[in-house]
């Protein structure tokens, strides 16, 4: 091999680096489910609670869209209940996760996922019970 | 909820002609292979005001307190979050200037004191042939339907190419995070990011819900809000009886915005 | 070929290194922007767009000026340009590297630049902006390095690509063009809204362009073995010196225009900029200093005495790229934005840290240059 001794130690820094995800991670604890913090009062989503969770990002997309570029604000979910198409005003409602720390930034966090929705959209301040 | 479900849907097949793409009309859709029996369905309120072309009509004649011209002002800026920065890299959305200001190239020196003194009240004009989105390259100003110059900040990259087009001086940069700069937020109105642009939005928000303009409601009569293309509507019998002024008409904007004198 | 650029005298990495410095402040100065956001420029709600599309916009130029070295070479058969014509194509990669740099640090949210593919808008003029100018620069790396690789081979270079160079002439007057209409395009910048615009920008590219080339090529002279044939450098201000002639002519239309009429919206701006308005005259001194440096750099340009004269030439090259350079990086972009749309006047000036990154991306294109030049000349030496 030509210049082997080039080649070899500029693989092995190669391997290093595009590793280095998995050793950096290392003896640090494994994954955890993390534990939400469910709305008390609203049971029902607007839609069933595996596809939400699976799909949430892309019905707010779409509801986004909707809202500010097509002037269409009203959801009928498959069960005939209507909503405002409202991140702040539907979502994150006193009757449902008003909660950002306890319930979407659980996940985020936990997934290591920032989406900058808050930058604009206001969290609904804390009532003390 | 009360809801007329023929109209809804009408609305809803109507919003899917209007371009809503396949992509969101699939995604809506997929909920259903789950469990449900029906697809989910958008639509608009049925309280949501309607018009062809929205319009709005200052009466300057009513306009004669400057606490009237701040109660205006105020109800936007409070409703929309709008912050107020001081400084040349403020942002509003509804504001005063003096009348040489207002109508350049329209105005002369020997109009009466009270004119040349008077403020006028200045927002978005929501021009029928707006230039601010004819040159957006991402369509985040776009013209709807009613004529309503809408903003999608989502989109919006910030280039400001929309506020060198605009010959109304209407729209405004977030140079900086405006949040530590709007006093009491309303969560119920999201506030901006730093790097796009805002205006005036017709208060579309409110009209999908069946409000008026916040600026409108609380004008004392000094405001009007309805449709131009409707002869019958209120500010097309005002504008048939009272001689009415629109900024920089030379310019083929075709405001919607009228200034009665 | 790449590697040839590794190899180099202390002088070679002294240049290489302080550029690299300078890359580095402006980038540093740009995470603090993006922190901050654009509040740490100079602009403001009346003055919206400032150095960085300033300088965008002359950058287009120099890098449509390449053709002034193409057509020549290429439709006329004017030899002695055959040597040099590589060197504005790489002049104009660089150029528009830089060009695509500034419309970035210029934005609001960068990160979002994606938008303009993801929703193209073919009524925008910023839409037609990027299409030519990413084609130009395609067509520039394409031509440049194929060339540069049969020369190194020693063979002809390949037949696809003359078409390419025939297109890229009509390609560089379209970039110029283009960028013209983002602002001749606009029914409230009176300044801007005039049909001479596009002609003017051409005009003033196809002298300030080769003259920053001329005398870049000339600094490459003193610091290697290149040969600059006596003819070309003729040719070449004869161009520079005809294109200057048309850029003040047009300029002299655009007064006539303005003040013959007496229409108050025509006169706002070049009364602002000549004579200051109401007290507000920070560019004035700025604006006569272009008048001088363009007359003075006419007349030694007209008179063949100093114009064939090396250094009388030099001299004039550099007056005119400094009076280009203020024409249309402060004049006339701040010039469109004052007065305001309410005739009021917001005074602009660019901050440091505004500077510094507009330093760093001009660092970062010479940086791309040198690479480019080195490569050229390390291959024709290796041929020698």
């Amino acid at each position: 091999m030509y210049d082997g001794n080039k080649i070899i130690p500029g693989l092995v820094i190669f391997l290093g680096l595009i590793t280095f995800p998995f050793w950096y991670n290392i003896g640090s604890a494994a994954y955890e489910k993390p534990q939400l913090k469910l709305p008390e009062i609203e049971k029902e989503c607007v839609e069933p609670k595996d596809w939400i969770r699976a799909e949430h990002m892309q019905l707010l997309d779409d509801w986004r869209d909707l809202a500010v570029r097509d002037n269409t604000r009203l959801y009928v979910n498959q069960a005939g209940k209507s909503f405002d198409m409202s991140l702040s005003k539907t979502c994150m409602s006193s009757r449902c996760h008003a909660n950002k720390a306890e319930f979407c930034d659980r996940c985020h966090d936990a997934l290591a996922v920032s989406p900058y929705c808050w930058d604009c959209h206001v969290e609904p301040p804390i009532v003390e019970e | 909820m009360a809801l007329n479900r023929r109209s809804f849907l009408k609305a809803a097949g109507l919003t899917t002609l209007a371009g809503l793409g396949g992509h969101a009309a699939m995604e809506l859709l997929a909920p259903g292979a789950l469990e449900a029996a029906q697809p989910a369905q958008v639509g608009a309120y049925p309280e949501a005001l309607t018009a062809k072309r929205w319009a709005m009509l200052i009466d300057t004649e009513k306009f004669t307190s400057a606490e009237l011209y701040q109660k205006c002002i105020d109800a936007c800026h409070k409703t929309h979050n709008v912050p107020t920065i001081p400084g040349k890299q403020e942002v509003k959305w509804l504001w005063t200037e003096r009348y040489a200001g207002t109508f350049p190239e329209q105005q002369h020196a020997l109009v009466p004191e009270k004119v040349k003194h008077q403020p006028f009240l200045l927002l978005c004009n929501h021009c029928d042939d707006p230039p601010c989105v004819r040159v957006c390259p991402t369509k985040a100003t776009f013209k709807r339907a009613d004529g309503i110059v809408m903003m999608d900040m989502h989109r919006c990259i910030g280039c400001r190419y929309c506020m060198a087009g605009c010959p109304y001086g209407a729209r405004s940069f977030n140079f900086r995070d405006p949040r530590p700069f709007v006093e009491n937020i309303d969560e119920h109105y999201p506030t901006r990011m730093k790097g796009v642009v805002e205006k005036c939005t017709f208060c579309e928000d409110r009209l999908a819900k069946g409000q008026l303009p916040a600026c409108v409601e609380v004008s004392e009569g000094a405001l009007i809000f309805g449709d131009l293309a409707d002869e019958d509507s209120e500010v097309r019998r005002i504008l048939r009886e009272r001689y009415s002024l629109r900024r920089k008409p030379s310019l083929g904007t075709n405001p919607s915005v009228f200034y009665l004198i | 070929m790449l590697e040839k650029a590794l190899q180099g005298n202390k002088t070679y990495w002294g240049w290489i290194g302080a550029l690299l410095v300078l890359i580095g402040i402006g980038f540093g100065c740009y995470l603090y922007q993006l922190n901050e956001g654009l509040t740490i420029t100079g602009l403001s709600r009346d003055v919206s767009w400032g150095f960085y599309i300033a300088q965008f916009t002359i950058l287009v130029g120099v890098a449509a000026s390449g053709v002034m070295l193409v057509l020549p070479y290429y439709l006329h058969g004017h030899k002695p340009f055959g040597r040099l014509v590589i060197y504005g194509e790489f002049l104009a990669v660089a150029a528009v590297i830089m060009c695509l740099l500034f419309i970035v640090v210029d934005l609001g949210q960068p990160q979002r630049l994606m938008n303009v593919l993801l929703h193209p808008t073919p009524n925008s003029i910023l839409f037609w902006d990027m299409v030519v100018l990413n084609g130009y620069l395609f067509l520039n790396i394409v031509i440049g390095w194929s060339h540069l690789h049969a020369e190194k081979k020693g063979i002809r270079p390949p037949s696809w690509v003359k078409p390419l160079i025939y297109l890229s002439i009509p390609w560089a007057i379209s970039i110029h063009t283009v960028t013209a209409f983002l602002y001749a395009g606009l029914p409230g910048r009176h300044f801007w809204l005039t049909a001479i615009l596009a002609a003017r920008f051409l005009a003033s590219a196809f002298a300030c362009g080769p003259a920053l080339l001329l005398l870049i090529l000339f600094i490459v002279r003193r610091v290697s073995d290149l040969v600059i044939p006596r003819e070309a450098i003729q040719t070449l201000s004869k161009i520079i010196t005809y294109a200057w002639i048309l850029n003040l002519f047009f300029l002299a239309l655009e007064l006539f225009t303005g003040f013959y009429s007496n229409l108050p919206g025509h006169m706002h701006s070049f009364e602002y900029l000549f004579a200051g308005h109401h007290g507000y005259d920070s560019l004035v001194p700025w604006m006569w200093n272009f008048v001088f440096l363009a007359v003075t750099s006419l007349i030694l340009m007209v008179n063949p005495g100093t114009r064939n004269n090396q250094t009388t030439l030099i001299i004039a090259l550099i007056m005119m790229f400094v009076a280009g350079w203020i024409d249309k990086g402060l004049g006339l972009i701040i010039g469109g934005f004052v007065p305001n749309p309410f005739e009021g006047i917001t005074e602009y000036w660019p901050t440091i840290p505004e500077a510094f990154i507009a330093v760093g991306v001009y660092a970062a294109g010479f940086l791309i240059l040198t690479v480019l030049y080195k490569i050229t000349l390390e291959v024709r030496r290796a041929n020698a």
